[in-house]
């Protein structure tokens, strides 16, 4: 299990529906200490608003989460530059995500994987199904439909030199209606590198049908873990239970 | 005082943090001046071989890295491509020369089994050596954090201070003396892997 995708606008994180709706929860910081308290894998930050007014305070949360949490960072949100990802990595980020820049300049991955090694690279990809089953790539948070088949993208991706891949499914995220299990196995059979599935967990079963369904190298989620009573180690335990080999406890 | 080797490839902050927060004092060595002060070293990495070796050659600090470990004795701990590229030989994009303080050499991680992907990343398994400086407190094996395409490959086990399953067995710890280098990143290991450090920073000859 790879926990947590961060939602993070300004100073304040934020679960969504669709990619439209937004709920406040709170500081983005002291959500991050709980997580890693409950011995979430990983970190994901996303900044929604992804524009460079908003830089300063995105580098200020990852430089605090740094200074206290030692899980693996990684941080997202209008990455458009090699210099973007210099200041965010020197601040502490482990990983950097990048999106919409990797569809609009697909070099960009190229550039970035060679200059500070793939597996600081992850592309995420939002996507859509359409009404007759096939599917789409969103980019720039959902508002614009680029045509492109997010199989044959990861592909080129992974080509590139991306180290993980981050998938999300638009209509599913915030719904806790599970994952989509078919796109996911198809790109994480059409790659050689990781799959991240995220989008739609609402149960602590859509996490394990995530790896062992969608053969995905590991699951992100946002919403499910901000609103009820449902923690790390009960998802963790079962997905232990469900045969797949995560980590039990710290 | 731990120096925490600067060489503009790795994650200098958050393992300047975690030291801190294991309770040592920590100096960011920009040149290999600064070194002179310092009691144990760490020397991170991220990135490629070749970039590596040949930025910290271009900096001065292959010298005076040889001068205070191999000739001094200092205890150094290197993580990720920072122990990579204490072995000999390494064949990431083309054949390089490391520091050659340990026998062995890099190679690429190469499973059969399709469905495991590379880099190898995420939280694994790790076997260790009994009485091993660095995991001798662990009652069972702990998970730590991995994210690598290439691997450490020994000549011998000599060296070998843990190791973690993928597929096959992947070097995950070596241990040469005042030499200490793990695979895994201690600082992104959460409670288990502070504790790696802390003993490192514990640890005396």
């Amino acid at each position: 299990m790879r926990a947590s995708s961060f939602d993070s606008s300004l100073m304040v994180l934020v679960t969504t529906i669709n990619f439209a709706e937004t709920i406040e929860i709170g500081d983005p910081i002291s959500q991050a200490k709980i997580f890693d308290a409950q011995a979430a894998d990983e970190l994901v930050f996303l900044d929604l608003d992804a524009s460079k007014e908003n830089r300063s305070s995105l580098i200020n949360i990852v430089r605090s989460v740094a200074k206290q949490i030692f899980i693996p960072l990684t941080v997202g949100g209008g990455i458009n530059t090699i210099d973007d990802i210099v200041v965010l990595l020197a601040n502490g980020a482990d990983k950097i995500s990048i999106n919409t820049s990797a569809v609009r300049n697909p070099n960009f991955i190229n550039e970035s994987a060679k200059r500070f090694g793939s597996s600081t690279i992850v592309v995420s990809i939002d996507y859509k199904k359409r009404s007759d089953g096939t599917y789409s790539v969103y980019i720039d948070s959902g508002k614009e439909d680029t045509g492109l088949d997010p199989v044959e993208w990861s592909i080129d991706c992974a080509k590139r030199g991306a180290g993980e891949l981050m998938i999300c499914s638009i209509e599913r995220d915030g719904t806790g209606k599970g994952l989509d299990l078919d796109i996911t196995k198809r790109i994480s059979d059409a790659v050689s590198i990781p799959v991240i599935s995220s989008g739609g967990c609402g149960l602590a079963s859509d996490f394990a049908k995530g790896y062992l369904v969608g053969g995905a190298h590991a699951v992100a989620s946002g919403t499910y873990f901000c609103f009820k009573d449902q923690s790390f180690m009960q998802v963790r335990a079962h997905i232990k239970n469900a045969g797949v080999p995560i980590r039990l406890f710290t | 005082m731990v120096g925490i080797v600067n060489y503009g490839m790795g994650n200098v902050f958050s393992v300047s943090k975690a030291v801190e927060h294991v309770g040592s004092k920590v100096k960011i060595c920009n040149n290999p001046k600064d070194l002179d002060s310092v009691e144990k070293i760490i020397l991170p990495g991220v990135g490629a071989f070749k970039d590596c070796i040949k930025t910290l050659q271009h900096l001065g600090f292959t010298d005076a890295l040889n001068e205070r470990v191999l000739i001094k004795g200092l205890p150094i701990y290197g993580i990720c491509l920072g122990m990579q590229v204490m072995a000999k030989k390494s064949y990431e994009f083309g054949e390089h020369d490391g520091l050659g303080w340990f026998d062995g050499s890099i190679v690429p991680i190469k499973p059969k089994d399709k469905r495991l992907k590379i880099p190898h990343v995420g939280w694994n398994e790790v076997s260790f050596k009994k009485q091993s400086p660095l995991f001798d407190c662990f009652e069972s094996n702990p998970k730590m954090y991995f994210v690598h395409s290439y691997q450490v490959k020994l000549d011998d086990d000599k060296n070998l201070d843990a190791y973690c399953c993928y597929e096959s067995r992947i070097t995950a710890a070596i241990r040469k003396g005042n030499i200490f280098g793990t695979q895994f990143h201690p600082e992104k290991s959460q409670d288990m892997g502070l504790r790696v450090l802390e003993n490192f920073i514990k640890w005396n000859p």
